[in-house]
């Protein structure tokens, strides 16, 4: 952002660049991008975080290995309250996921960083594979019944079909609320900083001091909303880990 | 005991029986106590997703809007499919709208998921 062109643009965060190229399939140019960067270093560092917190395996835990205790504590309590404790054996798969968005939340936090999970298309993908899960497990394990899900007990013959298809399409409108909520969340609040941010230039640029004296406010501004928006990465992490258990607790025990 | 000073204690007794009312307290917490916790066998209860405001609103606002969403994507595909110009759009519409409500509803604690009846 050139200080003497006061024109920002709090978009320009999101942009994908190509960090190298890979190859060509197709008609689609494979590249290194940042956004893979960010996730590479994401799972990288969790895994180094993880693994060396829990190598030595002491009785009486290093500081590490208390931070990685919790975190492990705080999902499993997550997934028994939700989806009981048979919900356990979809532990591993929870806690990467809760993991995995936490990390890039937080990375994304980082100035001059980016947000992988402002991009709809990699929650979009979480919250499918979270859908698919839901879906092909709940097949396997419980066969054509799984299909009570959709048919609520109780309910008189002749508005059944409505019902049905209303669950039906309730069913398949939750990989979409689950993903726009996460990617709408970091989205907003990224560009709702760089907003404030760029209101500091502008006032800076254009008043001289006493502009960059007014723009103390803005800057007030986005201390409060990066406190926020440090929350905000938590609070989603933590809404989506649960809203995958919730779903998984309808692969678990369909039709209750 | 504790029945006599329960069926006392409610009606005739005048409150200011401080042991009478700290015992029924006590009971009153230990029958909170067994009844809102979590129970640990197999199917757990739900606990709503939500620790701030904004967060549910949020929610909520999705859930209606992708109701919506997947009611108008599946008219739309069934329009252009068989060709059933505009009743798809409108039936799946509407259908669309009332699963965004069952969302909401079910995301805001209204409903129960899945428990109409029982």
């Amino acid at each position: 952002m050139a200080v003497e062109a006061p024109k920002f643009d709090p978009i320009e965060q999101f942009q994908v660049h190509n960090l190298f190229p890979i190859g060509k399939i197709g008609h689609v140019d494979l590249a290194f991008t940042n956004s893979a960067l960010l996730m590479l270093i994401a799972v990288f560092g969790l895994t180094f975080f993880l693994v060396g917190a829990t190598a030595g395996g002491r009785l009486v835990p290093t500081r590490l290995q208390s931070a990685a205790e919790l975190m492990y504590e705080f999902v499993a309590t997550t997934i028994r309250g939700t989806a009981g404790t048979e919900g356990m054996r979809f532990f591993p798969f929870v806690f990467t996921i809760f993991m995995f968005v936490l990390t890039l939340n937080f990375l994304g936090l980082i100035p001059y960083s980016f947000t992988v999970t402002s991009h709809i298309i990699v929650t979009a993908a979480l919250a499918l594979t979270v859908f698919l899960t839901v879906f092909i497990y709940g097949l396997i394990r419980h066969g054509l019944h799984f299909f009570n899900l959709f048919v609520p007990k109780g309910v008189p013959i002749y508005i059944l079909p409505l019902i049905v298809a209303i669950e039906i399409l309730s069913f398949i409108s939750r990989p979409i609320s689950h993903s726009v909520r996460l990617f709408a969340n970091m989205l907003a609040g990224h560009i709702t900083l760089q907003v404030f941010a760029g209101f500091i230039i502008l006032l800076g640029t254009g008043l001289g001091a006493l502009g960059w004296i007014g723009g103390v406010l803005p800057f007030l501004m986005i201390v409060i909303l990066m406190a926020l928006e440090t929350l905000v990465a938590f609070l989603q992490a933590y809404v989506f880990a649960i809203l995958t258990c919730i779903y998984l607790n309808d692969a678990i025990h369909p039709g209750h | 005991m504790s029945d006599d000073a329960r069926g006392q204690g409610d009606r005739k007794e005048p409150p200011d029986d401080e042991a009478a009312l700290s015992a029924r307290l006590q009971r009153l917490g230990e029958r909170l106590a067994t009844t809102s916790r979590p129970s640990e066998n197999g199917s757990g209860p739900r606990q709503t997703a939500d620790a701030s405001a904004f967060a549910r609103g949020f929610r909520l606002s999705t859930e209606l809007v992708a109701g919506v969403l997947v009611g108008a994507g599946i008219g739309w595909l069934l329009d252009r499919w068989l060709g059933i110009s505009p009743w798809g759009l409108i039936v799946f519409l509407l259908l669309g709208f009332a699963a965004g409500v069952l969302n909401v509803m079910r995301a805001a604690g209204v409903v129960r998921e899945r428990n109409l009846n029982d």
